[in-house]
């Protein structure tokens, strides 16, 4: 069979063309899907930079109670010595430095405390990308569990989390995703995670997340330098100890970051000088994801069209070219 | 390369018999052996990293989960692997029969580089043995782009097992079961161009999920798209590359197959020109097209992805240029290189993953990456030798 090449430009186009267009436009705006909002039932951490001391019991409450492994990067083997979070390490308490470092949480000639760990996203960057669903955010408190027995290991949730936060066992020939839970198994005998438990002055504070809410509002209302009282484990424990308020920072990190998240930040310093990501947009990243993914396949309508097409044309192509095999 | 094909530059598309036919000829060569010695070497290296884990083989961390075994053998090997899909588009769906001695030899080497890039996967999954739960309805997530990659990258695998088993049958003599499943066959032909055209464009979705750790100048929701294009692009340039080396590699005269392949370098021209417009044009209407300038490094990176893209377009807009097999062959490198810089910066270099961290594939990772393309390439040079594959008109003398 012959066709002229105007006649095969012309049919190109218009195939492409119909292809690119279902593909595109399909069922496009009604799919969109905005952020995930936070729970009903969440819980979640308050972190409060000022008033961490630097004592990394939460550290070492976390091994405990997670039965994690020690690590040795400075080469004494004397402690557990994590630098960053790692396959053996669910939280870490880092430190800023500047110049004489005479006073806490000031950025000039300062130090300040940040504790690392999972920020429990109402919209996780990990549970999108997870091919197998071994990263949930299933149950009523909004916690992000990690099933080993479904994961794969393709480690993509390493890769997509805005934070950093997921570890993969490299040291291992049957690896695991390692990350907090929130002690998700402490919560079901009725304790808190091990890391607000251990914090002798409050600094990781458990408790819903309204309730964090209103403790963040609370203590962003104090007047700096005035007498204040700071609960300890959760916040209505009762157990409180008194210190001046800090003069705190505008922002509150997690508040809106990536559409939001369980665990969130309070400092005298700025963010970005702690390490953590700053500018995150308003828009979670799974979102966006998801969003063009549904676009494109959903329902998977626009690949059904498409295959009809094709199948009719490569029949067409079949009948045209039977007599030459 | 004129003078070793001694190409003419005018070609008289003479009547020959392009019905495929086994290559004959002996197993082992001086090729052979030395792809036989490097698959040995990667898959010691394998062994090594099921006995000890990822970390005694790979460079890979935390901060670049993902190395070369997934940005160059799946992401860039798949790339590679597209000829049989476009080779596939070409003549089945927009139904230009001229092509058809292209097909088999395309959709052999993208049979071996999907096989391979999915044995690279499971070399590469840090939890292997739950590798079936991609395929279990009990595991399913459709809203992970990796879902999708993954099921229609292994969907797409079986079905060009099927799209090649004409070539066992005929081989066997079974003509029946042959002339059953070529009844059948528009069927899968359809599936094997919608899989790649799926799969090959969510590579790219991908990293839409990274979000700001993918750097500006290649984050967009564009990426579906110009992978896509840039996947279109791998194909026909491998068909080009994948004939000039057939030919000179087993000593086959190319005259025949000229005309085809002077007719897809024009495609290719296209193909560039669109992936171009697309890329440029949505860094300008995303107001992101100051980043060439002031991106340091990966400035750079992406000026010589723009260059390696625009050789093809220019010299294969000349007519005269695309009759030629050395001049092809060169748009076709260059067009593979810029896809592959493409990929390569997209996933890792323009990757910023937080202060502290780096990657550079090991020499153990690397010599895996090799091995694994040996045996892809032993297994191809295996196959065209034993079964019809390479057009038959082989048995001409070269002059």
């Amino acid at each position: 069979m012959t066709i002229n090449r105007r006649d095969f430009l012309c049919r190109a186009a218009a195939g492409t063309a119909a292809v690119s267009a279902t593909a595109v436009l399909a069922p496009a705006p009604a799919e969109a899907r905005g952020n995930l909002p936070i729970p009903e039932q969440a819980v979640g951490l308050l972190y409060d930079s000022t008033l961490c001391i630097g004592c990394k019991a939460c550290m070492s409450a976390c091994k405990e109670a997670n039965q994690l492994g020690l690590e040795d990067n400075v080469g004494e083997k004397l402690w557990d010595t994590p630098l960053e979070l790692s396959g053996k390490t669910y939280t870490v308490i880092k430190i800023y430095q500047h110049g004489t470092m005479a006073e806490k949480d000031k950025a000039e000639n300062g130090f300040a405390h940040l504790k690392r760990q999972c920020l429990h996203c109402a919209d996780p960057s990990c549970v999108s990308a997870c091919p197998v669903n071994a990263m949930t955010k299933d149950g009523p408190l909004g916690i992000v569990e990690y099933d080993k027995d479904a994961c794969i290991g393709c480690r993509y949730c390493v890769a997509a989390c805005p934070f950093g936060v997921p570890q993969f066992q490299y040291d291992t020939p049957t690896p695991e995703i390692a990350k907090c839970q929130l002690c998700k198994h402490l919560l079901a005998e009725g304790r808190i995670p091990a890391c607000a438990q251990s914090c002798p002055t409050g600094a990781t504070l458990f408790g819903s997340y309204p309730a964090l809410s209103a403790e963040i509002d609370r203590r962003k209302a104090m007047a700096p330098g005035a007498a204040a009282t700071f609960p300890r484990r959760t916040v209505d424990s009762g157990d409180v100890h008194e210190k001046a308020a800090p003069q705190y920072v505008e922002h509150v990190y997690g508040q809106s970051e990536v559409g939001g998240t369980q665990v969130r930040y309070l400092s005298g310093v700025p963010f970005d000088k702690l390490g953590l990501p700053t500018g995150l947009p308003e828009r979670s990243y799974s979102s966006v994801s998801e969003t063009l993914q549904h676009t494109l396949y959903g329902y998977l309508a626009a690949p059904a069209v498409v295959l009809g097409g094709l199948v009719v044309a490569a029949l067409r192509g079949a009948r045209d070219h039977h007599d030459e095999e | 390369m004129e003078t070793t094909y001694k190409i003419p530059s005018e070609v008289v598309a003479a009547k020959v018999d392009h019905r495929p036919r086994p290559l004959g000829g002996p197993w082992i060569t001086p090729v052979t052996t030395v792809l036989a010695i490097l698959a040995v070497i990667g898959l010691y290296f394998i062994l090594k990293r099921f006995i000890f884990g990822l970390g005694a083989v790979a460079n890979i961390n935390n901060g670049f989960p993902w190395g070369i075994w997934i940005a160059w053998d799946v992401v860039i090997g798949t790339g590679l692997a597209c000829g049989g899909y476009v080779m596939a588009l070409m003549t089945y769906i927009l139904n230009r029969g001229e092509y058809h001695p292209l097909v088999r030899p395309a959709l052999t080497a993208s049979l071996f580089g999907y096989s391979l890039g999915g044995l690279s996967v499971l070399v590469d999954l840090g939890r292997w043995w739950n590798f079936w739960h991609i395929l279990s309805p009990a595991y399913f997530h459709p809203d992970s782009v990796m879902f999708e990659v993954a099921m229609c990258i292994a969907i797409y695998i079986m079905v060009m097992w099927i799209e090649f088993t004409p070539a066992f049958l005929e081989k066997w003599g079974m003509r029946d079961a042959k002339a059953k499943l070529n009844k059948a066959m528009p069927y899968f032909i359809a599936l094997g161009v919608l899989l790649p055209t799926m799969h090959q464009s969510s590579l790219g979705s991908l990293l839409v999920v990274y979000g700001y750790q993918i750097h500006g100048l290649w984050q967009t929701v564009m990426l579906p798209l110009l992978f896509l294009t840039s996947a279109i692009g791998f194909g026909f340039a491998m068909v080009i590359f994948e004939a000039a080396w057939a030919s000179a590699g087993f000593k086959r005269d190319i005259r025949p197959e000229l005309p085809m392949l002077a007719k897809i370098g024009k495609i290719l021209m296209g193909v560039m020109a669109a992936y171009l417009i697309l890329r440029l044009g949505d860094l300008i209407v995303g107001g992101r097209i100051g980043l060439v300038f002031t991106s340091g490094f990966l400035s750079l990176m992406f000026l010589i992805e723009m260059a390696l893209f625009a050789v093809p377009l220019v010299i294969l807009s000349k007519p005269a240029n695309r009759k030629r097999l050395s001049k092809l062959f060169i748009a076709a490198c260059s067009m593979i290189a810029a896809g592959a810089l493409y990929r390569i910066d997209a996933f890792l270099v323009a990757y910023q993953t937080g202060p502290g961290w780096n990657y550079f594939p090991s020499v153990p990772e690397i010599m895996v990456t090799v091995g694994l393309v040996a045996i892809e390439i032993l297994a191809y040079i295996v196959f065209v030798r034993f079964f019809p594959v390479l057009p038959g008109h082989s048995s001409a003398p070269v002059r």
